[in-house]
């Protein structure tokens, strides 16, 4: 941590030469030169925003860059239990053990579906509800204030209303498909059924937060897109596919990044469902595997693994976007 | 396109719109009416109680049983968010209204934290608490104030790792507001001598508070809803929030209980309900960026 402060800093030195010509922000009394003698030639307004950002980059870095390079190095080991690690012996094994290991796949399989199922369902109907709400209807605010409210709820709280939906004597869901003459099932304790129950579920919570942010989306387009569509002649099908989809782009690209952050964050769902560490057959996802495997199974290396491949996994998907918004100077 | 054509479409846009509000509410409907049913299992789920069947008694259980865990949500829940925020403002003020170059690869490295899986940093978080920084027996003498207990101290720890975990999403959100803040204020507090902590006492953070709002919003509803790190960090002892009290409510795969279920699953709701009803446009805004 400290390494890449000094880093930091001796970067900033080195490319001072061209200085820019900003006014002091900070420590107006030092003159630039005691600043510079200590740090190189370190601007004062650099010296100045220190104690602003280092406290909190400080307490995150450690929580978060530091943690993950220490769960890095616990998945080079191999360690059970609460057993010391012994870090002389490094290697790659609980890598190899994870590719060999049928549940991982199914896991790592379930994930997959999760990612794209949920995303995908949650981006449709997200826009399609905005399209409706962006119509000027009486309203709107409330509207859009009930679509949003499942995502304000706890994953612990919408996993017990949807135990009750999926009931199989006399949850909602069940009376429906019966009345409609299709049967009961069990929604939850079936495997083939029990994944998409789960998404269906989370689909109810999130697909409001991507109507939110479609409908920011569309606020930003002009009139003149609509009215111009329009005089061409087009239908209002055509309008929106042709017009208005492609410019929600970055609305899309936004939303579909943090919903696949969610799913992968689904822990919390699955645990609630199930009330403990096993989450009902045919919905392990890595995130409660990998939690099974170092609180409750004890392999805390190969849990250490597992954590390090949801990590790229995450990094995989937020890189590009984080590049994306770079170039376009939104960071 | 002639008048009635138009109505016909309004009368459906609204149907549909209305549809919705059916499809997001009747979960919670039936959560509702089943809490308050002698048996859940006599009527159809969605209707209410019938005369003779109206019950408080799963409101009584689920509240007994979940009210120290609501005390110490309420405990973690409001010093984390408060911290989480105003250490997010101070790092985004130091970032963004101070200009320096290279900021932007710092900031990179807080946004990069809002996205990680917390399965990544698990193991070593609840290995720090429990052998590198036990606060539990480092505060003791602290325990014997009256009104302390021994698991504040693991409270304390989930305050300070949810403190953690929250600074990134602050700092985004406060980055985005004071990149748009207008910069002439900042210059005129600078030539006349002000100290980069004046500009930040006497000009940013006046300006700051409809962010607040958002960010501290935002933030509550995350702490407060969060199982993950308290099950690891505490697991289901005399300081588990509310959470992981729910989880262990009634039983999970049998018709038993459901009542209790329901009603608890509304109790542990309730401060996010509440704060979001009162303050629904600020969560909207905090989500939306």
């Amino acid at each position: 941590m400290i390494d890449r402060i000094h880093e930091a800093v001796r970067a900033r030195g080195e490319s001072e030469g061209d200085g820019d010509a900003r006014t002091d922000g900070g420590t107006a009394t030092v003159a630039d030169d005691d600043a510079g003698s200590f740090f190189g030639s370190v601007s004062r307004d650099f010296l100045g925003s220190l104690p602003f950002w280092l406290p909190p980059f400080a307490l995150m870095g450690f929580f978060v860059y530091g943690a993950i390079g220490w769960n890095f190095a616990l998945s080079l080991v191999n360690v059970q239990q609460f057993n010391q690690p012994n870090y002389s012996q490094l290697d790659f094994d609980q890598y190899l053990r994870a590719f060999g290991d049928p549940s991982f796949i199914s896991a790592a399989q379930n994930t997959a579906v999760l990612l794209v199922a949920f995303t995908l369902a949650c981006l449709v109907v997200g826009l399609l509800v905005a399209i409706l709400v962006d119509r000027h209807v009486r309203f709107e605010n409330t509207f859009r204030t009930i679509y949003l409210l499942p995502m304000s709820l706890s994953f612990v709280v919408t996993a017990q209303f949807w135990l009750w939906l999926y009931n199989f004597d006399n949850g909602l869901v069940n009376v429906v498909t019966q009345a409609l003459g299709l049967g009961r099932y069990k929604w939850i304790s079936n495997p083939e059924l029990a994944l998409g129950a789960v998404v269906f579920a989370l689909i109810w919570q999130f697909s409001g937060y991507a109507m939110v942010v479609y409908l920011a989306g569309l606020r930003a387009i002009p009139d003149e897109h609509y009215e111009a569509a329009r005089v061409d002649g087009a239908s209002t099908l055509k309008m929106y596919w042709r017009v208005i989809v492609p410019q929600l782009k970055g609305a899309t690209i936004s939303a579909s990044v943090v919903l696949m952050v969610f799913a992968l964050k689904a822990f919390d769902f699955l645990y609630a469902l199930a009330g403990g560490f096993f989450p009902p057959k045919g919905t392990d996802i890595l995130s409660t595997m990998m939690v099974r495997q170092a609180f409750s199974a004890g392999n805390r290396s190969y849990a250490a693994a597992i954590g390090i491949m949801l990590f790229l996994l995450a990094i995989a998907i937020v890189a590009p976007y984080l590049t994306y918004q770079y170039r376009r100077g939104e960071l | 396109m002639n008048t009635s054509d138009l109505d016909g479409r309004r009368v459906g846009l609204y149907a549909v719109l209305f549809g919705l509000v059916a499809f997001y509410l009747l979960p919670l409907e039936i959560g509702l009416v089943t809490s308050l049913k002698t048996d859940p299992l006599a009527s159809l789920p969605f209707a209410p109680p019938a005369a003779g069947s109206f019950t408080l008694e799963e409101w009584g259980r689920a509240f007994t049983a979940l009210k120290s865990g609501l005390v110490n949500s309420l405990l973690l829940a409001v010093p984390a968010t408060i911290l989480s925020a105003g250490l997010g403002s101070m790092a985004a003020y130091g970032l963004t209204t101070l200009q320096w170059r290279g900021q932007v690869g710092v900031f990179t490295l807080f946004i990069a934290g809002i996205f990680i899986p917390y399965q990544a940093v698990l193991l070593p978080v609840s290995r720090f608490w429990a052998t590198y920084a036990p606060l539990e027996e480092w505060l003791a003498v602290l325990w014997l104030l009256p009104g302390l207990e021994a698991y504040h101290g693991e409270l304390l720890s989930l305050i300070i790792t949810h403190v953690a975990y929250g600074i990134p999403i602050c700092t985004l959100l406060f980055r985005t507001y004071y990149k748009e803040l207008s910069g002439e204020m900042v210059e005129a507090a600078k030539l006349d001598g002000a100290t980069a902590y004046t500009i930040y006492r006497r000009v940013i953070l006046p300006l700051s508070v409809p962010m607040f709002a958002v960010t501290l919003i935002y933030q509550f509803t995350q702490i407060w809803n969060d199982l993950l790190f308290a099950l690891v960090i505490m697991g289901p002892g005399d300081g588990a929030p509310v959470t992981v009290g729910l989880t262990n409510i009634g039983s999970s795969l049998t018709n038993l209980g459901f009542g209790v279920k329901m009603a608890g699953a509304f109790i542990a709701a309730l401060p996010t309900m509440v704060v979001y009803v009162l303050f629904g446009e600020q969560f909207a805004e905090g989500v939306a960026s």
